[in-house]
């Protein structure tokens, strides 16, 4: 398992994690509208001989294969929960596999709407890293798979949406302190106005659920990948600001107030026995918030972004070792916030 | 007549769409709306754009087809994907509006595949090339322009171009 280094650098206070993906098709097939299973299955061997059988250093012994047609629904869930597959990955049939490195940074998808989607998701504001490591993995697969590519349009992709460098720069970020005063929707507004889209916290159609907000560029062509990410890192780094000086205003004005919110959530973590899902997203925004303020001592922030994914439905499955209905989730998902929340407890 | 209490707005692919209507007609909407139905060729076509009136309509002149994939342009329209990246150059014309309001334009300016970098970067050369001869030309500077069309062969003969534009 990876450590993840909390330096100030990386804004881990609003920042949760950075992520650049990439859209590719291989040019000798058409796109997954257009493909049929036999093609889809062609395409799904080429891509797993580029990265398991040639012996090639760049991918030795640190990727593992993920069969979507044999996988369990539940472990299928858990790659969404991580954000390492989309939803919709998750749900088709057809020829899918998710190819995923060992420190669960790196994830290429085979068979979604485009037949490659090769993603890097780094915690805190890595974009760099983060772009570094997709564009050596696009080039090293494209020197084996041939990808398509117009030298007006760019990178060719199923949805004009995507096409040129086929990237989407996304950041999740955490502003409880916009969404509390209602100062999100402006920005919302104005994002949608300059190309950026905000969504929830699992892309396309998903709700902000704990105060967390995913923005991306939608302009894909006519800007090379360092502008696209030069554009949303600015954008970024401006919405953190205006959050971090919302938050301590909000302090400033009435201190008791904002730390009775604060240690109320944490007071009902730490003592309630059944914990819906929603809810323990809703009441762990409000403890980040107070871990990151300096007002909670006792917690750190990995735990808390820890306790973020461990909460979800499969996750907390997978931690069981077994199916739970949605009443025991919630009883269980009550104890292991019990478990962490409280003074000396060991996680 | 029911009161228009709900205003109602969407933001598509950057696009915002405003409406006020009364609480049933919003719900009625916000059913529709959300339906799958509703492709980006559709939304686009909506806008006015996704060939506009020029469009070959069916009936009107031969449709155009992929001749690779079969995709007709109308299919496009209808699910908002193409077929195969030859789509890209087969309606290039017609795809043309609708990447100039998806993106603001229509070149790519980003990362070129190993293998196409050289010869993009000599097809580059060469426009530049031409347009300096164009200006020594326009200047009275022979010499000048003789020199730079004995360049611009070079480049167009060292084979590296291909069908660069």
């Amino acid at each position: 398992m990876m450590q993840d280094n909390m330096q100030p650098m990386q804004e881990m206070d609003v920042a949760i994690s950075s992520r650049v993906r990439l859209a590719r098709n291989l040019k000798a097939y058409p796109f997954s509208t257009r493909m049929t299973r036999a093609q889809g299955a062609e395409i799904l061997e080429k891509v797993k001989k580029a990265v398991f059988s040639d012996n090639d250093p760049g991918f030795s012994g640190g990727y593992t294969y993920y069969d979507m047609n044999v996988m369990k629904p539940l472990d299928r869930q858990l790659l969404v929960e991580k954000h390492l597959i989309s939803p919709e990955f998750a749900e088709g049939q057809a020829e899918r596999a998710a190819i995923i490195s060992r420190d669960e940074r790196v994830s290429i998808l085979v068979n979604e709407e485009d037949h490659l989607r090769i993603q890097c998701i780094y915690p805190g504001m890595q974009f760099t890293e983060a772009w570094k490591r997709c564009d050596e993995l696009d080039t090293r697969l494209d020197a084996k798979l041939g990808f398509a590519f117009d030298k007006i349009n760019g990178y060719l992709t199923c949805c004009p949406t995507n096409v040129g460098t086929g990237i989407r720069a996304s950041v999740m970020l955490h502003l409880p302190a916009l969404a509390m005063t209602g100062y999100i929707k402006s920005i919302l507004e104005t994002c949608s106005k300059i190309g950026v889209a905000v969504r929830g916290a699992y892309g396309e159609n998903s709700e902000a659920s704990g105060n967390m907000f995913q923005i991306s560029n939608q302009v894909t062509l006519g800007q090379t990948e360092d502008e696209i990410i030069a554009g949303i890192s600015n954008i970024t780094s401006q919405i953190s600001n205006q959050e971090r000086m919302l938050r301590n205003e909000l302090y400033k004005q009435n201190p008791q107030r904002f730390e009775d919110r604060i240690f109320r959530s944490l007071g009902v973590l730490q003592n309630a026995r059944i914990m819906s899902s929603e809810e323990s997203q809703k009441l762990l925004s409000d403890v980040r918030l107070g871990v990151i303020m300096g007002l909670i001592q006792h917690i750190d922030l990995k735990k808390i972004n820890d306790l973020m994914l461990m909460i979800q439905p499969a996750y907390l499955q997978k931690l069981a070792g077994a199916e739970l209905r949605p009443e025991e989730r919630d009883q269980r998902r009550a104890e292991l916030l019990r478990k962490n929340l409280n003074p000396g407890s060991v996680f | 007549m029911r009161e228009a209490n709900v205003h109602y707005t969407q933001i598509i692919n950057g696009n915002k769409v405003e409406m006020y209507l009364c609480s049933q007609c919003a719900e009625e909407k916000g059913k529709f709306t959300f339906s799958p139905q509703l492709t980006l060729g559709s939304l686009l076509w909506g806008f006015g754009l996704g060939g506009g009136d020029d469009y070959p309509g069916i009936g009107q002149q031969p449709v155009l087809r992929c001749s690779v994939c079969g995709m007709s342009f109308d299919d496009f329209r209808r699910l908002g994907k193409l077929g195969c990246p030859n789509c890209y150059s087969v309606f290039r014309d017609n795809l043309e509006p609708i990447l100039r309001r998806l993106h603001g334009g229509i070149e790519h300016t980003g990362k070129v595949p190993g293998n196409l970098a050289d010869e993009i970067k000599t097809s580059n050369e060469i426009e530049r090339l031409k347009a300096e001869l164009a200006a020594a030309i326009e200047n009275e500077q022979y010499e000048k322009a003789a020199e730079l069309r004995d360049r611009i062969r070079e480049l167009e003969n060292s084979g590296k171009n291909g069908g660069a534009r």
